[in-house]
């Protein structure tokens, strides 16, 4: 068996796309089977089976699933309640949503119907990111066809009364922050609003809403179909469940794979993407959970499995479970300061730590990936960096520092022998002899 | 009530409070910059970081935190020390500190704030980022490169100026505030952008490199450019007023001033009567005080008293009113009248010229009507408050009159009296909301009233107050609106035409009066008259243009003074600086000008007046209440006179906000704005 997860197992069938993606495929691969009889139960029966499964939410920040829909009014107001499906991918190294908005949309609408269920919401919005168009087209005629076979809009014949907008975003980071996503849904820039109130108390247009990533709400009909227990099955305690990861860099089969929780990293990398490029042995770094998340060395990775307590143990995270991989070729202070370039770049600029301060580090860490910088540089990036994380309205901050963070944890005397480099061929260079003596 | 303990100390709170809010309950100094009480919570600056429990461990923004019980906040933790020097660092490494060129400079918050919070040097060796200036029009004077992006200004003028026009473009550390395509911010409030700005990205285009706030001697005062009485503090130097500031006056202006309030004050040295002047041969010719004098007994004592006309104008004291009306009275002058724009109102009762409600008492109404009052041109601060109740308490308008952009909806009922006449019968749409209000309020402009049929106007406006219960026990939404600061002193003190005496607009017909005397009358027509014009005021305007003798007096900033304002609330002003040249108070003027006349009025001080003036008319002595804060029955059936009224539709005094005043129209600024806004109208027309 390659890996530890079973075929029969696997909840995104077409990841591939070797099927047909349309509705017809997609009943055959067991979509909108029994959606009836779940709807047929009390919005808590579901809650509570979500919360049994174990699902944590796959945008990144891992938080449970089911939970987080019990924090809607138990009953609704004059104020509709809204689900949101976050469907603005746009992580560096993270692909998986992209793949299920190609292949499988029907898990993900089937998905959107009985979460609306569950939350008591009429009206569902999927903003999707403006670089998916592709992916757009296929949810946009997976939804029509649903509409005409009546499995969702008013009077479907599952018996909740439920509408499903597609939104396309503009192509912005940061609208993939659930309240920067609600603004920007609702026509404003995409800047993230202060919490609390968080969405379940007033989200979009003032309503309670909860906002769910795609993989989250994908993987809710084939887990109540299965059971909870079934889903609980995999992977650690807590950290249970199938999760998609997408593998890439320096391995030799790149991949998005379906696995169960707590596989092991190396395991991950050697039977699904044919081990490291030139071996483990060449392994120098791998950043575990998508861009944003801290890198861990090669002798961690070792021994890393992939789930949201070991890789934090390890201070660094799951986050989407998007695996970077970087062997021995590769120059990681000019990979993190193109990172940092990214989170400049894509910083809403609303609040101050991270407007200047994303600045600020991507341009020391030019100068550390050129050896430009001064040895006391270092320490005091990391203090920049420790100013802007946690500091800010929402995550961007964090983000933007644990890539540096990392790098620095586990690599810094790489980024001290090539200062020290620059400056033994440069005796001009003010502080040169004071490096070489060191 | 909830308590919550700020550095161990226990603290009683009101539910709903921020963390910023208890903190300071308990004495605690927050550092902020984008929050404002009186703006929407951006929390983006981040300068006001705490640290609370129970809560995660970082520190978090106190002024979006609500406040709950028995949270410990602190103010003085190595976590919350490091947050605000972290938060500082970042603020400044792109700021310039061009302090010393900067107008900001001694009355900036980030001065103060890097001073109090800050680190003591800086770590940043990089190049700073520099962003174009923008322009925002004749007021506003931008160095975009010390902006903080605190959107202070974007929050202001969308959410209290109802105008949005500045926002915040791009992202990152690319952003930048501007307004849009470079145009000219029209808001008559835009001024108060400024005030608001805690570092020196926006500051006054006309004060500019003018002086530093130390070197400014600082007089706290009231408006008079419109009949709000807004607080105001003139900040001079040597014997020129180089700013006006707004003051807080929770019950008239907030913490608001108009473009006008604040930007005319470079009127107060232009276009100045510094010396009396005498007309000889056709031309005025500059004379003595006692030449001056001379020639005006001389026409007083040959003219008889009922050929005497007395105009009082827009802008004049309660004192100097009081004064002339003393002197003239005395010489059995009947002729008196301080409505230059002839509003037919001032018949008792006292309430039925005021703004009865008061101003707050628009936060507690629950719809409006306005009549014949283009209030975002007449009292744009007020304009304000009502859009404020608006937006927070979706407050129904309804508009008889101009349909004019106030900046809020409204539902527009018609345009003239017969408009008003069909509201009162009417049943549904707004006569029912008004009916249905727990407390209605009615608006009267000076447009409606200023006309020939204006006291029937006035009457049919009680009619429509009665039907819909605008005055009720305990509440009175009678409201007069005025355009003139002197005209509620005037009308309480009298300064009407007696038995028999002339009206102002009858005194300048042709034939009228054969003596003018013009208290500071500026917006009066006097093409017809062929009177012997005296004028005493202090700007070379209309009425200083057709005298025959002219009295220099003193500008508003220049004399102690009561005015009242249209709540029928007396304020007193201050003098910030003296009267220019030989210009003196108006009151001592007229006081001199008795003792020529034989006819020695009976104070020798500004004091002996108002002791008299207190002794007559003691509302003026009521300093600062407002009346309508203890309502009090008013018969709506005694105000105004029924009568014929024409179908001609209501139009606001005011043309030209910049022009309304003699100050304002020898303001280059308010000329410079006049002519940036009618251009920024003209390209939206174009665009249209």
């Amino acid at each position: 068996m390659v890996g530890i997860l079973e075929d029969k197992d696997r909840i995104f069938t077409n990841l591939y796309g070797l099927h047909d993606w349309r509705l017809a495929g997609a009943k055959t691969r067991g979509a909108w089977n029994l959606t009836k009889d779940i709807l047929a139960q009390t919005p808590e029966w579901i809650c509570e089976q979500i919360k049994n499964s174990g699902l944590r939410g796959r945008g990144g920040a891992g938080f449970s699933t089911g939970l987080k829909w019990t924090f809607m009014p138990k009953q609704e107001s004059e104020r509709p309640h809204y689900l949101v499906v976050n469907a603005d991918e746009s992580e560096p190294g993270t692909c998986k949503d992209r793949e299920i908005l190609r292949n499988d949309p029907h898990l993900l609408i089937e998905g959107a119907l009985i979460a609306s269920y569950a939350i008591r919401a009429h009206t569902c919005f999927i903003y999707m990111r403006g670089e998916y168009v592709l992916e757009r087209e296929h949810l946009e005629a997976a939804i029509k066809e649903a509409y005409e076979a009546k499995l969702i809009g008013k009077g479907n014949i599952h018996g909740w009364d439920c509408d499903i907008h597609v939104h396309h975003g503009g192509g912005a980071y940061i609208c993939g922050d659930e309240t920067a996503l609600l603004e920007s849904l609702e026509g404003k820039k995409g800047q993230p609003r202060l919490k609390p109130p968080f969405p379940a108390g007033a989200g979009v247009y003032g309503c309670p809403t909860t906002v769910n990533n795609v993989e989250s709400i994908s993987v809710v009909g084939t887990i109540l179909r299965r059971g909870a227990e079934w889903f609980a099955g995999f992977g650690r305690r807590n950290n249970s469940g199938t999760t998609l990861m997408c593998v890439s860099g320096h391995v030799e089969r790149p991949c998005n794979v379906e696995q169960a929780m707590s596989i092991p990293l190396k395991q991950l990398l050697e039977d699904h993407c044919g081990g490291v490029r030139g071996g483990w042995g060449y392994l120098k770094a791998i950043i575990p959970g998508g861009s944003s998340v801290r890198m861990i060395p090669a002798h961690e990775a070792e021994t890393a499995l992939m789930d949201f307590d070991s890789l934090s143990s390890l201070k660094s995270g799951l986050g989407t479970a998007a695996v970077i991989v970087m062997d021995q070729s590769t120059d990681l202070v000019r990979a993190i300061a193109r990172l940092s370039y990214f989170y400049k770049h894509e910083s809403c600029g609303q609040c101050t730590p991270c407007r200047e301060g994303t600045g600020w580090m991507w341009r020391v860490m030019e100068r550390m990936a050129t050896g430009e910088a001064e040895m006391k540089e270092i320490d005091l990036l990391l203090d920049v960096a420790s100013q802007v994380e946690g500091h800010t309205i929402c995550g961007l901050g964090d983000a933007a520092a644990w890539p540096i963070q990392g790098l620095f944890r586990h690599f810094r005397p790489e980024v001290e022998a090539r200062i020290t480099a620059y400056r033994a061929g440069r005796p001009h260079v003010q502080g040169a002899t004071l490096a070489a003596a060191e | 009530m909830p308590i919550a303990k700020v550095n161990g100390v226990e603290v009683e709170f009101e539910p709903g409070m921020t963390v910023l809010q208890v903190a300071e309950l308990a004495g605690e100094e927050i550092p902020r910059f984008c929050y404002h009480e009186r703006l929407s919570i951006a929390g983006n600056c981040r300068m006001c970081l705490v640290e609370v429990k129970p809560g995660p461990p970082k520190p978090q923004a106190s002024c979006a935190l609500p406040a709950a019980p028995n949270q410990e906040i602190f103010t003085n933790t190595p976590m919350v020390k490091k947050a605000r020097e972290g938060v500082m660092e970042f603020l400044l490494i792109n700021h310039p500190l061009d302090c010393p060129i900067c107008d900001q400079g001694g009355e900036c918050d980030l001065q103060d704030q890097s001073m109090g919070f800050g680190r003591d040097g800086s770590r940043y060796a990089q190049n700073k980022r520099a962003v174009e200036e923008k322009f925002m029009g004749p007021l506003i004077k931008t160095v975009m490169t010390r902006c903080i992006q605190c959107t202070r200004c974007v929050r202001f003028i969308t959410e209290v100026a109802g105008q949005p026009e500045i926002g915040l473009i791009s992202r990152g550390e690319d952003v930048e505030i501007t307004t849009y395509l470079e145009q000219a911010v029209t808001s008559e409030l835009s001024g108060n952008v400024i005030d608001l700005c805690p570092v020196g990205a926006l500051t006054s285009k006309p004060y500019a490199f003018n002086a530093r706030p130390w070197e400014l001697k600082k007089t706290e005062s009231i408006d008079v450019m419109d009949a709000m009485g807004a607080a105001i503090r003139v900040d001079a130097r040597a014997n020129a007023v180089l700013r006006v500031l707004p003051r807080v006056n929770d019950e008239i202006n907030e913490e608001w001033n108009s473009d006008k309030t604040r930007y005319a004050c470079d009127g107060l040295s232009r276009q100045r009567l510094d010396q009396p002047y005498v007309r000889i041969d056709g031309k005025l010719k500059p004379a003595a005080w006692a030449e001056a004098f001379a020639a005006v007994a001389a026409k007083v004592k040959a003219t008889a008293p009922d050929r005497v006309g007395v105009i009082a104008g827009d802008l004049q004291d309660a004192e100097s009113m009081k004064a002339a009306l003393d002197l003239f009275g005395g010489l059995g002058v009947k002729s008196l009248d301080c409505r230059q724009d002839g509003a037919q109102i001032g018949a008792r009762p006292r309430e039925s010229w005021l703004f009865n409600s008061t101003f707050a008492g628009l936060d507690e109404c629950d719809a409006v009507l306005l009549i014949g009052s283009n209030l975002r041109l007449e009292a744009p601060v007020l304009n304000a408050r009502l859009r404020r109740n608006w937006v927070g308490r979706d407050v129904k308008v309804g508009v008889i009159g101009e349909q004019a952009d106030l900046t809020y909806a409204y539902d527009y009922l018609g345009a003239g009296p017969a408009s008003l006449a069909s509201l009162i019968k009417a049943r549904t749409g707004f006569a029912k909301i008004l009916k249905d209000a727990q407390k209605p309020a009615i608006v009267i402009g000076a447009g409606a009233l200023a006309r020939e049929d204006g006291a029937a106007i006035l009457a049919l406006a009680a009619e429509a107050a009665s039907k819909f219960g605008v005055v009720v026990e305990g509440w009175n939404g009678f409201n007069v609106l005025h355009g003139a600061a002197s005209r509620v002193g005037g009308l309480d003190l009298g300064f009407t035409p007696g038995e028999g005496g002339l009206t102002a607009l009858d005194q300048v017909k042709k034939g009228g009066a054969d003596l003018l005397f013009l208290l500071g009358a500026d917006e009066i027509d006097l093409s017809a008259t062929d009177a012997f014009v005296v004028y005493l005021g202090s700007h070379g305007d209309a009425g200083a243009h057709r005298a025959d003798v002219i009295l220099p007096g003193a500008a508003y900033t220049e004399k102690d003074g009561i005015y009242v304002n249209t709540e029928g609330r007396a304020q007193m002003a201050q003098r910030a600086v003296f009267p220019r040249g030989q210009a003196r108070e108006d009151w001592a003027i007229l006081r001199a000008l008795s003792d020529h006349l034989g006819a020695k009025l009976p104070y020798d001080s500004l004091a002996q007046l108002r002791v008299k003036l207190f002794a007559e008319h003691p509302t003026f002595g009521a300093i600062d209440h407002a009346p309508g804060s203890t309502p009090a029955a008013l018969d709506l059936t005694a105000v105004g006179v029924k009568g014929e009224i024409s179908d001609a539709p209501f139009a606001s005094p005011v043309k030209d906000f910049y022009f309304t005043n003699p100050i304002a129209r020898a303001s280059v600024t308010m000329a410079e704005c006049s002519a940036s806004v009618a251009a920024a109208r003209g390209k939206l027309l174009a665009a249209e």
